[in-house]
């Protein structure tokens, strides 16, 4: 296991005039954990079996380290899956489940049955050796998968929606535990998920797959804050996405005015460069957002104001749905941590709207948009 | 509502009135099919059973004295258990590829795999049969092809043998068997060998330690299935086999039609019945019944020695076949796990058991009779064969008997398929043991003590008993079916529709049986074939002039061979063929709605 880096060359895979990844480049460091995210039919499971070398690609290469892998058997990739329904194997003990990997790499059966017992260990199960997996739970089942996974440190590791069976809570849990594992092991990890929540908590960066392309790579951050695309930011978290025209540009923000072309605005230019005029999209979170009584004195005409068409306390946070005055708007959403007076906000009332120029983005208004974003930030934890 | 308005009893009482007690409905539901085999299975096989040991007058062991006194039976008994577990050997190797295929395969692949199997499956037990008689006889398929291409100059003797009755029987079990198995191999997660392969194991090794043991229910299950119908067997060994191969059952029948001696009949079907039981109770302590029914056998043996040795046996084919695997020349992976030499082994497989019966269609319209090969063009044994009151009346009475089959077997087995997978009572394991049982039980054992029951009943010759005979085989297919089919069933979507205001029985209208329609469809069709090939039953109380076609047919090959039968044959053939695709273009018209 000299280096455990992992990457992708012009990776494509298509079945019949199905294209279920187009060529893709990617490079996951050493010691990374890294979420293909994307909605289901985007390509993120495709990516992952040809890692494995479950299916092969069309064209394209794939390396582990410095060695070519594209067309290497499953068996000879140094890598470690745990699947969607973790596949255990039904008439295997758990023990044997685990002792299975370093069987396979003849390790002396005393040797792998310590090391089996240690695995158990890590994922806090040393007592269910014995037992075969359906006589567990799926909480169970999930760590044994990830005791099978890591007990021959594996170089890469490659999990399908491992948590995608798991109540909410249990998942939660188990995300934790994966992290720890991660930490403690120091392995690569690339993982598939369709749960931004997931994707979000876990990551060192998130790699956002739509239709069979990287729609854009990055930390968490990255994406949350600075979606290159409409896509990445509808995707990613509740958010409000105004139609609007650049004006001037100051720095790294830029003057925009919003709708009709009364209110006037900034957001960052986040990476864009365009001319004066052009039409454009700003994203601004909910929790953003800053509400306001109307002041009592007169109506401002270069303020963006809105009608509450409906409040709903969610538990830690209150949002409020509002219809814009501005009839080219469409319908926002702002976000507050709920007070004991979050029964103050009525529907009907009209409020004011206002945000810091820091945390609107700006993203061009193309179908488009994500071009060029396999190139993005590189930046890991 | 006319109790005493003032007592508390009284909307205890109406309650009670209201909901009918508990044990109503599963006795309804059960009580015919178990009256059913009460009535013709258990007090018949009784009846025969008993005779061995009651002459009329008294108690007496007479027949089992003769039974021992000659070595003749134990020979005999011999024999059959040589060539049913030759059968079951080679039948079970021979069908795991196929079932193996069949399992992997998807879409339009995996149907044309199943149509051939199917066909052999449903083509006549007697036309396959027959059909070996004229490619291995003096002038049949293969001497005459040897002779004309000079690699003999006479005939060899091909037919009449341990091989030729070995080659007709596994023909005859082969479909069963894959069917069997697929049942058990088509629930295998096909992410289990993938998941084996990630963690290290080469093909041959993923194929050895993971795949085949999560199969072997499956070929328990088959080789059973196939052991048990071949011990009981007997259409192949008299049309193929010499002396030397006569089996078992062929003494039950000269015993009945011959000597009529019931007592030694009884005696023979005791030993035959023994022999048949320690199998199924060897099978049951190491495989359990429930891997019969498809169902995930649990596995329930834990560290043993016998475990580990198992393992280890399976560890070393794995590396054996993965160092074969080594030799050959490296290729790019193919896209799924289809080696092309196993998809080209399976179709000849699928060939070789097909053609037997498609050559009967050019000998059919050949002037030369049943030699091979055949010359000329005619229809003289179709106008043979449609001018013949007694093949017409055959065929009549065979298409009148499986309706009758067909649907009683529905009306009693599917409400009880409905308990058997629905129902919540004890002793379901025994109840659904019993209702199979009939597979179990040697035919001939059931159609011999039939004989001897109807005969009292003067069912003899009649309609009425061919249906009740029949049915009686045919509806464990029935339930089998249907339990798969329920068991796929979403019970939500009938609380979904009594919810919407569907009383039980609109809901099972309107809802249940139109999406169980197919399956529904599959089991009538499954007992209708059952009863159209039926013979065993048939050759006894059909009576000596209400023939059935296959009655008639056999009565045919073993008295005086025509050409009319591969006419029939060819006929029987296609009536398959068409059945077949009928019931495959019904279920996908079902499955588009």
């Amino acid at each position: 296991m000299s280096s455990s880096s992992l990457s992708i060359q012009g990776l494509a895979k298509r079945y019949g005039a199905f294209v279920a990844l187009a060529p893709t480049d990617l490079v996951v460091a050493d010691g990374e954990f890294l979420t293909l995210l994307g909605p289901s039919g985007s390509g993120k499971t495709t990516l992952l079996s040809l890692l494995a070398g479950l299916v092969p690609p069309d064209e394209g290469s794939v390396h582990i380290g410095s060695d070519d892998v594209t067309y290497a058997p499953p068996y000879e990739r140094d890598i470690g899956v745990v699947f969607q329904n973790y596949a255990l194997f039904p008439h295997m003990t758990i023990e044997e489940n685990i002792a299975f990997p370093l069987k396979m790499r003849k390790v002396p059966a005393a040797d792998a049955k310590r090391r089996a017992r240690e695995a158990l260990e890590m994922v806090h199960l040393p007592h269910i050796a014995g037992r075969y997996p359906r006589e567990l739970s799926g909480g169970q089942q999930q760590r044994v998968a990830l005791a099978r996974c890591m007990v021959y440190k594996p170089s890469i590791i490659l999990m399908d929606e491992p948590l995608g069976a798991l109540d909410k809570k249990l998942r939660e849990h188990m995300q934790l535990e994966i992290k720890r594992l991660h930490r403690e092991m120091g392995t690569t990890i690339v993982y598939v998920t369709h749960d931004q929540e997931e994707a979000m908590t876990m990551s060192d960066r998130i790699c956002l797959m739509n239709a069979g392309r990287i729609e854009q790579l990055g930390t968490p951050a990255d994406l949350y804050f600075r979606p290159r695309s409409l896509f990445v930011a509808d995707f990613l978290g509740e958010s409000n996405i105004l139609p609007a025209a650049l004006r001037t540009r100051v720095g790294d923000e830029v003057e925009i005015a919003l709708g009709g072309g009364g209110v006037a605005g900034r957001a960052l230019a986040n990476g864009t460069d365009l001319a004066p005029g052009t039409p454009v999209r700003v994203m601004v979170r909910p929790q953003n957002l800053t509400v306001a009584r109307r002041p009592q004195n007169a109506a401002s005409p270069d303020a963006l104001e809105g009608r509450v068409s409906d409040v709903m306390v969610t538990g830690s946070l209150t949002k409020v749905y509002m219809e814009p005055l501005d009839r080219n708007l469409p319908p926002l959403v702002a976000a507050f941590p709920t007070r004991n007076d979050a029964d103050a906000v009525r529907i009907d009332d009209v409020l004011t709207l206002s945000w810091s120029g820091r945390d609107a983005v700006v993203i061009a208004d193309t179908a488009s948009a994500g071009a060029g974003a396999g190139a993005g930030a590189a930046g890991a934890a | 509502m006319n109790g005493h308005p003032l007592t508390m009893t009284v909307p205890a009482g109406a309650k009670r009135r209201s909901a009918p007690p508990a044990w109503r409905k599963p006795v309804l539901m059960g009580a015919p099919l178990v009256l059913l085999l009460v009535a013709f299975l258990v007090f018949p096989v009784g009846q025969l059973l008993a005779l061995s040991v009651y002459n009329g007058q008294g108690f007496t062991l007479a027949p089992y004295a003769q039974l021992f006194a000659s070595s003749l039976y134990a020979t005999v008994l011999w024999i059959t258990l040589k060539i049913s577990l030759a059968t079951t050997l080679v039948s079970v190797a021979a069908a795991y590829p196929i079932a193996y295929l069949i399992s992997v395969a998807k879409g339009p692949a995996k149907s044309r795999l199943i149509f051939w199997v199917l066909l052999s499956f449903w083509t006549s037990f007697l036309v396959r049969a027959f059909a070996w008689v004229v490619i291995l006889g003096r002038n049949g398929v293969i001497n005459s092809t040897l002779m004309s291409l000079g690699i003999i100059d006479r005939p060899v003797d091909l037919l009449y043998g341990f091989g030729a009755v070995l080659v007709g029987m596994v023909h005859a079990m082969l479909p069963l068997a894959v069917m069997t198995m697929l049942a058990v191999m088509e629930n295998i997660d096909r992410t289990l060998p993938r998941a084996a392969g990630t963690l290290g194991a080469r093909p041959g090794t993923a194929f050895w330690t993971v795949y085949f043991p999560l199969s072997l229910p499956g070929v328990a299950a088959s080789a059973i299935m196939v052991f048990v119908s071949a011990i009981g067997f007997f259409i192949v060994p008299a049309l193929l086999g010499g002396r030397k191969e006569t089996m078992i059952t062929q003494l039950i029948i000269d015993q009945v039609q011959q000597t009529l001696n019931w007592g030694l009949a009884g005696a023979i079907s005791v030993l035959l019945l023994t022999v048949v039981l320690i199998v199924f109770v060897l099978y049951d302590r190491v495989f359990g019944f429930a891997s019969l029914t498809g169902e995930s056998a649990a596995v329930r043996n834990r560290d043993t020695a016998m475990r580990r040795l198992g393992g280890r046996v399976l560890a070393a084919l794995g590396s054996a076949s993965d160092a074969l695997i080594g030799c050959l020349p490296r290729r790019r992976p193919a896209s799924g796990d289809r080696p092309l030499a196993l998809a080209a082994f399976v179709w000849l497989l699928l060939v070789l058991i097909s053609l037997p019966a498609f050559l009967m269609i050019p000998l059919s319209f050949g002037k030369g009779g049943l030699a091979w090969p055949p010359s000329g063009f005619t229809l003289q044994w179709y106008e043979q064969l449609l001018q013949s009151p007694i093949w017409m009346q055959a065929l009549w009475r065979s298409i009148v008997v499986a309706f009758g089959t067909g649907l009683l077997a529905m009306a009693i087995g599917v409400p009880a398929a409905f308990l058997m997978v629905r129902g919540q009572m004890r002793g379901k394991g025994a109840m659904l043991a019993f209702i199979l049982s009939p597979i179990v039980v040697p035919r001939m054992i059931i159609a011999v003590g039939m004989f001897y029951v109807f005969a009292q009943m003067g069912l003899v010759g009649t309609i009425l008993g061919l249906v009740i005979g029949h049915t009686v085989v045919a509806v464990p297919y029935v339930v089998m079916t249907m339990m798969a089919v329920l068991r796929n069933y979403d019970t939500r979507l009938d609380m979904a529709a009594q919810s919407l205001g569907a009383r039980p029985l609109a809901a099972l209208r309107h809802v249940t049986f139109p999406i169980l329609g197919a399956g529904m469809l599959s089991s009538f069709l499954f007992a209708f074939a059952t009863s159209f090939d039926e013979l065993t039953i048939s050759l006894f109380s059909s009576g000596g002039l209400s023939a059935t076609l296959p009655k008639q047919f056999w009565d045919e090959v073993t008295l005086q061979v025509s050409p009319v039968i591969a006419a029939v044959s060819t006929g029987l053939l296609l009536f398959v063929a068409a059945l077949i695709w009928v019931a495959d273009r019904l279920r996908r018209r079902s499955l588009a709605n």
